[in-house]
């Protein structure tokens, strides 16, 4: 690996203090210029398991957790010793040391705490031998010990950070600031002993024969760093959302529980409720009643939603869906990532029901995507769904603070204000016209209820513009089409006057393309720029649009290329099962790139997959994804 | 000026406001029970002073599921079971409204049992009306969570085994804090107690005791009816828990065996959900609504929390 770049893993047991280190750990190198993504690996349980946390940091962006690592921190196993003998769960050793080595770059550094690990522990991993093979520089450290002389046996996070430091001379000034902001006056001070204790000692007792130094950068404008969930919230903050109801269901409730703690504070409201039918169907009763309305959940969860999904569709109430993903069918992996949902998005609920659906790939697409979101929800009072992942949800990355420096937009969409009302059609009961056939961009205003002269009946039967349960064929064509017209409007506004959702890399001209979507992008952006830096011409896109389909867009890119290769984290290929029905054609032009163990892809992953597809090989790509032939191969 | 002008507007209102000028065939069958909610509820609304635009009426699937079809307000038709969170929301999101759910025994008590659990032991101001028919109507006469031990239909054609649901036990141990059995036999009092339940402040459950003369055959099934407030007969103490608790026991078992108890049961005080909210900060004083009319709001930004992600 490239002394270019820091990957720093911390790994341990879940309730071992990972996040909370890691989290300051990434701050730190983002103030000290440094462009930083976080990927967190964590069991579905709160204590014990195998957890880690990489922190890639550089001079230059970066936008995936990149290949391998190169710093492992090992701490303990404090909360998973002595598991009981053919325990369903508690049988699952903690190895922070020895689960993490086989990811680990040639030219990379151990630190691992000699204070719980036995000698025959280590001696059984042939630590020595494989450290010589791979250049490792390995460094034992009693950090539970150099952590109980200071008070605490659990301060030997900070022990361990202090002896990164050292390792690659880091000035602990960022580090110092942030204990400073986050840790009271009693521990601040044991801590900050602890911290420069270790850095010393490292300092003096050793003599660094390894290559690896913390890299240089330079930010422009201030950071901040956000995960993917604190994009979507903030989006539907600054979108005017004041009001969310949910279920805590992994990994949603991220979003679910920012926005709970910000709302109140904002003059909103925050429901947490029975079930998802409810937390849905909730939505649907505020944005009826005059509020920005949200509400989301995971696929068990999503699932659900279906119901008043249709709902909101068939009486043109605006809401905004989330849908973050982990692995299915079922409850799955609760705390893995997998884009599987992606079918049953686009097509839940009954009848030709429609929706829109967003599918950002990073933090700075999820903030604004949500704010899309928001906007053709109400402008075209139809339901928006954005759909992104367990890795998207819980992976930081800093984005420049001014990306959110924008004004709030609290407009209701297609609503009416009383005076307005007055002039438009009532029939012969006073009730307003509120479902009208002809309208522009199918789009007819509505009213609130409370409103003068706005009274009418929304029904999730078919209606007539006044509302009535109808079964009237001509008055079922009408509106039927009217609502599907929307589709087409909102596709040619966001043709027309956004910028496009999707994002390319690579070389224009190359006539081998990569298609992904979602949180997949990062990683195939760097394989493209990899790829073309060795000499290959590829070019790729990330898609975001799901529905309606940028069906021009990926025309003119699959096109413009021999062959492409559909990039996706799911076993059956919905992605490009999409782009076929959607295009009706080009079967015989793509093949999949596919990976659902669990984990995210590395750009590795996708280099290797683009080798076997270019030189034909039929050997199995030894990463843990799966090649599906085009058709007809 | 509030952009919802029609909330608290003060003045005469004529009854006939509330029937649609343009009348729909109501396909309810001759003789059926729902008819008598609805009078009740044309009645009732005018008579404590609401105009047809400041209510909302938000109603499940089924014959009851109709309700709002033939009652001038504003309406929300949801889906089955599903009544009460919209309407719960939609109070929340502009407490100015008047809101009113309803539904039938299968969407209320089966299908939406959960929400009516869960919306009773919030208190939500609100009114809550369940059509009990004893029968899943509009699907051709199935047996419903109401429908006696023994029933006999399509779907237990050797008899429900199952003993019925106890609709105004399960409110009280939910938490409703109004609760009351009405009927569609006995028209003044039905007016009478759906006046008190929009009256009062928190979760009112009125189980409506509406006929079905075509598929339970005896459409008589609710007479005679006794009101225990109005029957010497009966005393207890309608703010006493025990005391109503055991009133709606010896109703719910009478029910079944040709007695009928209609009247209120339980009356409680405790503050309502929005009430709460309001006083945690929760919730805003002002409708949450108004807010998206007022050009004079301040909007906070996320920009201002992210302090603590530098």
């Amino acid at each position: 690996m490239s002394d270019h770049e820091l990957i720093w893993r911390i790994a341990g047991g879940s309730g071992d203090g990972i996040d909370s280190t890691s989290q300051n750990f990434a701050k730190a190198l983002m103030r000290s210029g440094l462009d930083v993504f976080t990927h967190r690996h964590y069991p579905s349980r709160i204590r014990g398991g195998h957890t880690y946390v990489e922190i890639r940091a550089a001079g230059h962006k970066v936008q995936s957790r990149g290949d391998g690592y190169n710093f492992l921190l090992a701490l303990g196993d404090s909360f998973a010793r002595n598991p009981k003998e053919g325990a369903y769960y508690g049988n699952e050793e903690i190895k922070p040391l020895s689960e993490n080595l086989d990811e680990l770059n040639e030219g990379g550094i151990i630190v691992y705490d000699s204070g719980l690990l036995s000698e025959d522990d280590v001696s059984e991993l042939d630590l020595e031998e494989r450290a010589e093979e791979n250049d490792w520089h390995v460094f034992p450290i009693d950090l539970r010990a150099m952590a109980k002389e200071h008070g605490r046996e659990v301060m030997r996070n900070t022990a361990g950070v202090g002896v990164t430091a050292a390792l690659l001379e880091m000035n602990l000034e960022h580090i110092e600031d942030l204990m400073r902001d986050a840790m009271p006056e009693k521990i601040l001070e044991p801590n900050l002993e602890i911290l420069h204790d270790a850095h010393d000692m490292i300092t003096e007792e050793y003599d660094f024969e390894h290559d690896l130094r913390i890299p240089e950068g330079d930010h422009e404008g201030e950071q901040a760093l956000l995960s993917g969930s604190n994009a979507i919230a903030y989006g539907a903050i600054d979108s005017g959302c004041r009001f969310i109801a949910g279920y805590p269901m992994t990994p949603w409730t991220d979003v679910f529980t920012i926005m709970s703690q910000n709302l109140p504070d904002m003059g909103g409201i925050s429901e947490q409720v029975e079930d998802e039918i409810a937390a849905a169907a909730l939505a649907v009763g505020a944005s009826h009643a005059g509020v920005k309305a949200m509400s989301g959940s995971s696929g068990g969860g999503f699932a659900l939603m279906s119901e008043p999904l249709g709902l909101a569709e068939m009486t043109e109430t605006p809401i905004v869906l989330l849908e973050s993903m982990r692995a299915g069918p079922s409850t799955g992996m609760p705390t893995k990532p997998e884009q599987g949902d992606l079918e049953f998005t686009l097509y839940t609920s009954q009848g030709d029901s429609a929706r829109v659906v967003f599918a950002p790939a990073n933090i700075e697409e999820a903030y604004e995507q949500t704010r899309l979101a928001f906007h053709i929800a109400y402008e075209y009072q139809i339901p928006t769904i954005i759909i992104y992942d367990q890795k998207l949800s819980g992976e930081n990355e800093n984005v420049p603070v001014s990306l959110l420096d924008r004004e709030p937009d609290p407009s209701l969409g297609s609503t009416l204000t009383e005076d307005e009302l007055e002039d438009l059609p009532h029939d012969e009961s006073g009730k307003f016209h509120r479902f009208q056939h002809d309208v522009e961009n199918g789009v007819s205003p509505r009213s609130l209820p409370g409103q003068k002269g706005g009274r009418y009946l929304a029904t999730g039967n078919e209606h007539t513009p006044a509302g009535h349960i109808s079964e009237d064929p001509d008055n079922r064509v009408f509106q039927m089409d009217r609502r599907l017209e929307k589709l087409e409007a909102i596709r040619a506004e966001l043709d027309e006057e956004h910028d496009s959702n999707q994002t390319y890399a690579g070389d224009e001209s190359a006539d081998f393309g990569i298609i992904t979507w979602g949180s997949a992008q990062g990683a195939v952006v760097e394989a493209t720029e990899r790829l073309n830096d060795q000499g290959h011409s590829v070019k790729a896109v990330g898609v975001s649009d799901m529905m309606p389909f940028p069906e021009a867009e990926l025309t003119e890119f699959i096109e413009s290329v021999d062959q492409a290769m559909v990039v996706e984290m799911n076993a059956t290929a919905q992605f490009r099962g999409l782009i076929q029905k959607e295009l009706g054609r080009y079967g015989e032009k793509l093949t999949s790139l596919l990976k659902y163990n669990g984990n995210p892809f590395e750009p590795a992953d996708i280099v290797e997959g683009y080798e076997l597809n270019v030189d034909g090989s039929d050997a199995e790509p030894d990463a843990q994804v799966r090649i599906e032939p085009a058709a007809g191969d | 000026m509030s952009a919802f002008n029609a909330i608290g507007d003060e003045r005469e209102i004529d009854r006939d406001e509330f029937t649609p000028g343009l009348e729909p065939q109501p396909t309810w069958c001759p003789g059926c029970g729902d008819f008598g909610v609805l009078k009740a509820l044309k009645q009732a609304l005018p008579e404590v002073g609401l105009t047809p635009e400041e209510v909302l009426t938000v109603t499940g699937i089924g014959c009851s599921g109709k309700l709002n079809s033939y009652l001038d307000t504003y309406g929300f038709h949801t889906i089955h079971g599903r009544s009460l969170p919209v309407a719960r929301a939609a109070k929340l999101a502009n407490d100015g409204l008047t809101v009113v759910a309803a539904g039938g025994d299968g969407d209320g008590y089966g299908i939406g049992g959960n929400h009516f659990m869960h919306t009773a032991r919030e208190n939500h101001d609100m009114t809550y009306i369940v059509f009990n028919n004893e029968v899943f109507g509009l699907t051709k006469g199935q047996t419903s969570p109401t429908s006696p031990k023994g029933h006999t239909s399509k779907t237990t054609p050797h008899g429900n085994a199952k003993s019925p649901i106890r609709p105004l036990s399960l409110a009280l141990t939910s938490g409703a804090t109004y609760i009351a059995r009405t009927a569609a036999v006995n028209p003044n009092q039905a007016k009478e107690i759906i006046k008190e339940a929009i009256e009062h402040d928190g979760f009112a459950h009125i189980d409506f005791l509406t006929q079905c003369p075509t598929w339970n055959k005896d459409a008589r099934q609710y007479v005679p009816y006794v009101d225990v407030q109005e029957s010497d007969d009966y005393d207890f103490d309608i703010h006493d828990r025990q005391e109503a608790q055991e009133m709606m026991f010896e109703t719910e078992n009478a029910l079944y065996e040709g007695t009928v108890l209609t009247g209120r049961y339980f009356v409680d005080e405790r503050p309502s959900y929005q009430q709460q909210k309001k006083e945690l900060g929760e919730m805003p004083e002002e409708p949450l609504a108004e807010r998206y009319f007022d050009d004079d709001a301040e909007w906070e930004r996320s920009y201002d929390l992210l302090e603590r992600h530098k």
